[in-house]
């Protein structure tokens, strides 16, 4: 068993107004000193395959497919040996 | 009479909308047909409406593209005719890769609901046929997620295919170029964010979204 722990975010060249109202905020709050903020996603994906190549490919897939949509975001991850229960 | 498919999923809400401007508005005949549905081959339109297909979970549409209708979307858009995908409908067909470019979340971070100046960029379409060229029209927009986004190689590629069939007048949430819809490159298929099914009636505030309709019924009449 393996655990993917998948991270999706917009590419840096697409304007993201939920990070921007989010950074706004935190000024408001007087946390002046941050200069920027990016929001994402993230998923904890649990995949039941022999190897970790076999886990790598699928989750690439299943990226390219579903979590992000390539146009505007891009995803990194890294995959995890679960110990046996 | 022409037959118009309103295809329904589970958080679509202008379905019934769609159905009335059809009937009632069009004087044509109109069927709701559901997710599940696996062959379309008997309409002559097929309408993807607005709403909130599957909560927009994940993104706009992008659940919505592996419902079990849409294989036959696909293959009816490859036959020919005409699809118009409306806000939502709109959304689900570009993460369905049946139209080039993405909906983003509105730059100013607001729901927007009004009734929005538009124009006619390209009237030579089997949806836009009944307006004079660079007619300005008014349509309702209610949408969170309609700042059309495309790459500059994307966009440059609309441009020269005349695929932008709509521009807002005054960009109300962002969208490169203005844009308030665009056809894929055949011209068979029409997203929009702004919603024709919402001024087909006087009552409504204007009829400029009937022409869509009347333009399609143009369209299959050189066709029959």
């Amino acid at each position: 068993m393996f655990l993917a722990q998948v991270h999706v975010t917009y590419k840096p060249s697409i304007l993201d107004p939920q990070a921007e109202a989010i950074k706004n905020a935190m000024h408001r709050l007087e946390f002046n000193q941050v200069t920027a903020v990016q929001q994402g996603k993230y998923f904890e994906i649990t995949l039941d395959v022999p190897t970790v190549q076999q886990a790598e490919k699928q989750i690439d897939a299943i990226c390219d497919q579903l979590l992000a949509n390539p146009n505007m975001e891009t995803y990194r991850y890294q995959v995890k040996e679960l110990a046996n229960q | 009479m022409m037959k118009f498919a309103v295809v329904s999923f589970p958080g679509s809400n202008c379905d019934e909308d769609l159905y009335y401007a059809i009937t009632d508005g069009l004087h044509e005949a109109a069927t709701v047909v559901p997710h599940t549905t696996t062959d379309l081959s008997d309409f002559d339109v097929v309408l993807i409406p607005g709403g909130f297909s599957y909560g927009d979970y994940l993104r706009s549409g992008a659940i919505a593209k592996f419902a079990p209708v849409m294989p036959a979307v696909k293959d009816f858009a490859n036959t020919g005719k005409p699809v118009l995908g409306i806000c939502n409908g709109f959304q689900i067909l570009t993460e369905a890769g049946l139209l080039p470019g993405t909906l983003q979340h509105n730059q100013q971070m607001q729901f927007i609901c009004e009734p929005e100046p538009l124009q006619v960029e390209n009237n030579q379409t089997m949806f836009t046929s009944a307006f004079q060229d660079q007619q300005r029209i008014t349509l309702p927009i209610a949408h969170g997620e309609g700042n059309y986004y495309c790459d500059e190689a994307t966009l440059a590629s609309l441009r020269e295919n005349h695929q932008i069939a709509f521009t807002y007048r005054r960009n109300p949430n962002g969208s490169v170029s203005d844009i308030a819809g665009i056809t894929n490159q055949a011209g068979n298929v029409l997203g929009m964010m702004p919603h024709p099914e919402r001024a087909v009636e006087d009552i409504q505030g204007g009829t400029d979204g009937l022409l869509v309709f009347k333009s399609l019924v143009q369209a299959h009449l050189r066709t029959v």
